[in-house]
């Protein structure tokens, strides 16, 4: 055996080991890794195409680095964004969004939080059942639901013909393609995404703060209003966002139930990208729906970590 | 069983509990407790999990309704009362403290339910964090406390309020051993200086005694001895009893002499009768317990006087524990007793030793007849 040899071997490999990354590094690495690949790489990509001008090409837009002679030309262009804040349609567009999400925010909120206490109040036996109430619809595809719906709501739909048949009306309801329907159907879609998030904050409340809320003289809904929901804030806050982040960007169901009339940014984004081919606006669009979003988002954590940082601090 | 509950130096009853009974479906948690409680008094409910002592505690609190029987507070029947309107805290065991609120903030949750004005409450406030010594943490939260630091929060969350009665379940039960001890005292201080009529819930014999005035054995649902420390030790009333606190050798035996100011017991396991210096309210022949306290235990390697009262055996085991050795001796009926010998009794190379015979006595006084 030649040991020097084996030695230096050794020491070789003692020194790439360091090299490498640890076993931890590795694991916290792989999701930022997926993360950086799939959204953050394609989102640098429609970042750059909404800097872009429109060009009868394939794709359709000018790239943004050109090369004439010995000069590399970096071409910025802003009129996607100026358009967007100079045309109202947009403006209309998100605050559109904006309030039909809200609202479907605080109705899921209004009708899951109840659904979410009472699950998680329920007997530990029953609690699995409700819960695969509560995700039974997603089983069905979501455009078959939504087709449901229009069934339901429909001028000769179930509603209306059961209802002219019990002799409650005579004329039928205009229901579907609506203000109404899409709410309603908004709020139908995204109430397991409110309900999960809660049930799973309601369940490890401590029964015995009640009971501590109780013996110190706090009637049942005081007691609920001061202890049971600040305990839930971040429930509230996680589901929350889980519909609200996709309710801004709905568009299957205004398309099918809404009223051709009502804007959603959604539907702005499909008509720029496939009616009017312009990439570019789209990702404008894009864009400015995602700072929309982030912004508020990033706020609420900043604070939220400087409150836990002063906490500490105490 | 109902019994007379015996009452503190003739005070009048502050708190009654009258018959009070709590069925779960088909089992029987509390069954038929009788209890008074003086003014200002400290109450050790005392027993094994699953005694009912709990239950008759949330009984109390008014977390759980008694099935039939009543519960009395100064005049007040509060048997049907909500918790939120009894004048009774309750300090519990996992503390329950309010996680998303600070320590004052904790403490004042009890008084801003009665909507007292805000600077009342901040004064009681700051005078409960002065008696528990908190004062410097009155701005943290509870995950920023020790488990000692939390109890003593809890504890002036559930005196805030001047309740009529505090209960206190496990009120250590929590804290690591040496903690426990120390803080034992620490605990009757305050209540006393606060002067609140207390019912705390245990199943640690050493908590129960060092901190209530008396103490309530439960097992089974049921209240069998109430009565001082003293009294619960040295007299205890029924076999649960006398081997539940402490430790004790039990023999069955008959009455074989049965006059109004002695009784002997013969025993089986016994050479001579037990004499017992008082007299006892039993038949002749009838079947009972003799219970004899190991430290009543004397042991001798010359054979004791008299006709009642001693054996001999072999010495099998003996438990060194510093300050006194517990020998475990052989009786030629092969019944193990034993005896607690004080380091001070021999020098240790003169001591009996294993396999040694010895002799084992007790005095006329010492052994305590039980019928139950």
């Amino acid at each position: 055996m030649n040991t020097p040899l084996l030695h230096a071997w050794a020491a070789r490999w003692q020194a790439l080991r360091h090299r490498l990354p640890a076993g931890r590094t590795l694991v916290i690495g792989l999701p930022y890794g997926w993360l950086w690949l799939f959204f953050l790489l394609p989102f640098l990509f429609v970042l750059q195409i909404s800097f872009s001008e429109v060009e009868i090409a394939s794709p359709p837009y000018r790239a943004l680095l050109s090369q004439s002679e010995d000069v590399l030309n970096i071409a910025l262009n802003l009129g996607n964004y100026r358009f967007i804040f100079d045309d109202p349609l947009y403006l209309d567009a998100y605050l559109g969004s904006v309030k039909v999400a809200l609202v479907t925010t605080l109705f899921c909120l209004l009708l899951g939080y109840p659904m979410a206490y009472a699950i998680a109040r329920a007997a530990p036996t029953q609690r699995n059942t409700l819960l695969m109430l509560v995700m039974l619809p997603f089983w069905t595809s979501f455009l078959v639901r939504v087709y449901a719906w229009m069934g339901l709501l429909d001028n000769e739909g179930l509603i209306n013909t059961l209802l002219l048949a019990l002799g409650v009306i005579d004329q039928p309801l205009h229901l579907l393609h609506t203000a109404f329907s899409v709410q309603l159907v908004m709020v139908y879609t995204y109430l397991p995404f409110m309900i999960l998030p809660l049930y799973s904050n309601l369940v490890k409340l401590d029964g015995r703060l009640l009971e501590a809320a109780a013996d110190l003289g706090c009637r049942p809904w005081r007691a609920f209003v001061t202890v049971t929901l600040p305990l839930s804030k971040n429930g509230i806050v996680a589901g929350a966002m889980l519909v609200f982040i996709p309710a801004v960007g709905e568009f299957v169901i205004p398309e099918l139930v809404g009223t051709p009339e009502s804007l959603m940014i959604g539907k702005v984004l499909w008509m720029e990208f496939f009616d009017n081919n312009n990439w570019p606006m789209a990702a404008a669009v894009t864009c400015v729906m995602l700072a929309l979003l982030i912004v508020p988002i990033i706020y609420l954590h900043r604070r939220e970590e400087k409150a836990l940082a002063r906490a500490a601090r105490h | 069983m109902t019994m007379a509950p015996p009452l503190a130096d003739s005070a009048k009853p502050y708190l009654q509990i009258v018959d009070v009974v709590k069925q779960f479906g088909e089992h029987t948690a509390v069954n038929g407790v009788n209890l008074s409680i003086a003014k200002n008094e400290i109450f050790a409910l005392l027993g094994s999990s699953g005694c009912g002592k709990s239950t008759l505690l949330r009984m109390l609190a008014g977390m759980e309704t008694p099935t039939s029987g009543r519960i009395i507070l100064d005049g007040q029947d509060v048997t049907r009362l909500p918790p939120y309107e009894r004048p009774i805290n309750m300090m519990f065991q996992s503390y329950a403290l309010f996680p998303h609120m600070t320590v004052e903030q904790n403490i004042a949750f009890g008084l801003q339910q009665d909507h007292l004005v805000k600077s009342e409450v901040q004064e009681r406030v700051a005078r409960m964090l002065e008696l528990v010594q908190m004062s410097k943490y009155a701005r943290r939260k509870p995950f920023q406390l020790s488990g000692g630091q939390q109890q003593r929060v809890a504890l002036a969350r559930s005196l805030a309020k001047r309740p009529k009665l505090l209960l206190l379940d496990e009120p250590l039960g929590a804290l690591d051993k040496k903690l426990r001890q120390q803080t034992q005292l620490e605990l009757v201080n305050m209540i006393e200086q606060v002067g609140v009529t207390c019912i705390m819930v245990t199943h640690d014999q050493e908590e129960a005694m060092t901190m209530a005035s008396r103490v309530g054995i439960m097992s089974e649902g049921q209240l069998l001895q109430v009565a001082s420390p003293n009294d619960i030790y040295e007299r205890p009333n029924c076999r649960f009893t006398a081997e539940f606190i402490g430790e004790t050798n039990l023999f069955s035996g008959q009455v074989i002499v049965d006059e109004a100011d002695h009784v002997e017991v013969g025993a089986s396991e016994l050479r001579l009768p037990v004499y017992v210096g008082h007299g006892i309210t039993g038949t002749l022949g009838m079947p009972v317990w003799v219970s004899i306290r190991p430290e009543r235990v004397g042991l001798s390697r010359s054979e004791p006087a008299g006709s009642c009262n001693h054996d001999h055996g072999t010495v099998q085991d003996i438990a060194y524990l510093g300050g006194f050795s517990i020998y475990h001796i052989q009786l030629a009926s092969g019944k193990v007793i034993k005896a607690s010998v004080p380091a001070t009794r021999w020098r240790e190379e003169t001591a009996p030793t294993w396999g040694e015979a010895v002799y084992v006595s007790w005095a006329d006084n010492d052994a305590v007849v039980l019928t139950l």
